[in-house]
């Protein structure tokens, strides 16, 4: 009897040698960009990880979701060490924000069904694209 | 100011809850609104991810999302590229950075509206 593990592996063993070869490299080079976005912003990882998942690696959404987040975790305790031994905490503002994250996560995570909603979705893509430009000019 | 960083806190952790993005809002709010210095509110963002994080993989471990199969292709170049950026990010110059940071918000955005209008025209996920 095949446990679920075996059977995963066997998805991808069907395909050619090539084919997987090639798999491997664009999530190497999607990894790679994910690390340097990440490290670099200090944010924007999960925007391109749940993409490059979903489509390099054929995952569901939630599947894509799940193990963005195995990948961004681990890329944001590191680059928080180096931006912490820089200099650049403030505790002062790390608990409330931290708090609030914390509660506010919570909420979100309730709200998820917004997340099909193109109208929220185009809303918060605006509001970004407005920031940006602020933080530009 | 406490309640206003824990009022940017909410709406980052809302967003980011519901899958969105939330640092990505999070931190031009800190910046543009509350002042604080772009390489502190980049340091508040990656740090205020990580307990809720720690938790939900927790779960999706549990509940079997997460697949391992290749993980370390990703995570492994990844993780060299981080630390990196890290140090790039900590000895850029303030404003540089923000200005990059300003467009790569913008290039996200458009990334995410015109993907939006795709996935419509192709007939949703």
């Amino acid at each position: 009897m095949k446990n679920t593990a075996q059977l995963k592996d066997a998805k991808y063993k069907i395909e050619s040698k090539p084919k997987r070869s090639l798999r491997k490299f664009f999530l190497s080079l999607g990894g790679a960009a994910i690390g340097f976005i990440n490290g670099y912003f200090g944010a924007g990882g999960g925007m391109l990880a749940v993409p490059l998942l979903k489509h390099a690696s054929k995952l569901s959404i939630k599947q894509a979701h799940a193990t963005a987040i195995a990948v961004i975790l681990p890329l944001s305790v590191v680059s928080s060490i180096v931006y912490v031994k820089s200099g650049a905490f403030d505790s002062n503002i790390f608990s409330p924000v931290l708090i609030g994250t914390i509660i506010g996560g919570v909420i979100g995570a309730l709200l998820l069904n917004v997340l099909q909603n193109k109208i929220i979705s185009t809303i918060f893509y605006l509001v970004m694209l407005i920031a940006g430009v602020r933080l530009m000019i | 100011m406490w309640i206003l960083f824990f009022l940017s806190g909410i709406a980052g952790g809302i967003l980011g809850g519901m899958g969105m993005g939330g640092g990505t809002l999070l931190i031009p709010i800190l910046t543009v609104f509350l002042a604080v210095p772009q390489k502190t509110a980049q340091c508040i963002n990656l740090l205020s991810f990580i307990p809720m994080s720690v938790i939900a993989l927790y779960l999706h471990v549990k509940n079997g999302l997460v697949e391992k199969h290749n993980l370390l292709y990703t995570l492994l170049p990844a993780l060299f590229l981080a630390v990196g950026a890290s140090f790039l990010a900590v000895f850029s110059p303030p404003e540089l950075l923000r200005k990059l940071f300003g467009g790569f918000l913008i290039a996200l955005a458009l990334f995410g509206i015109v993907t939006g209008f795709l996935q419509e025209k192709v007939g949703g996920r």
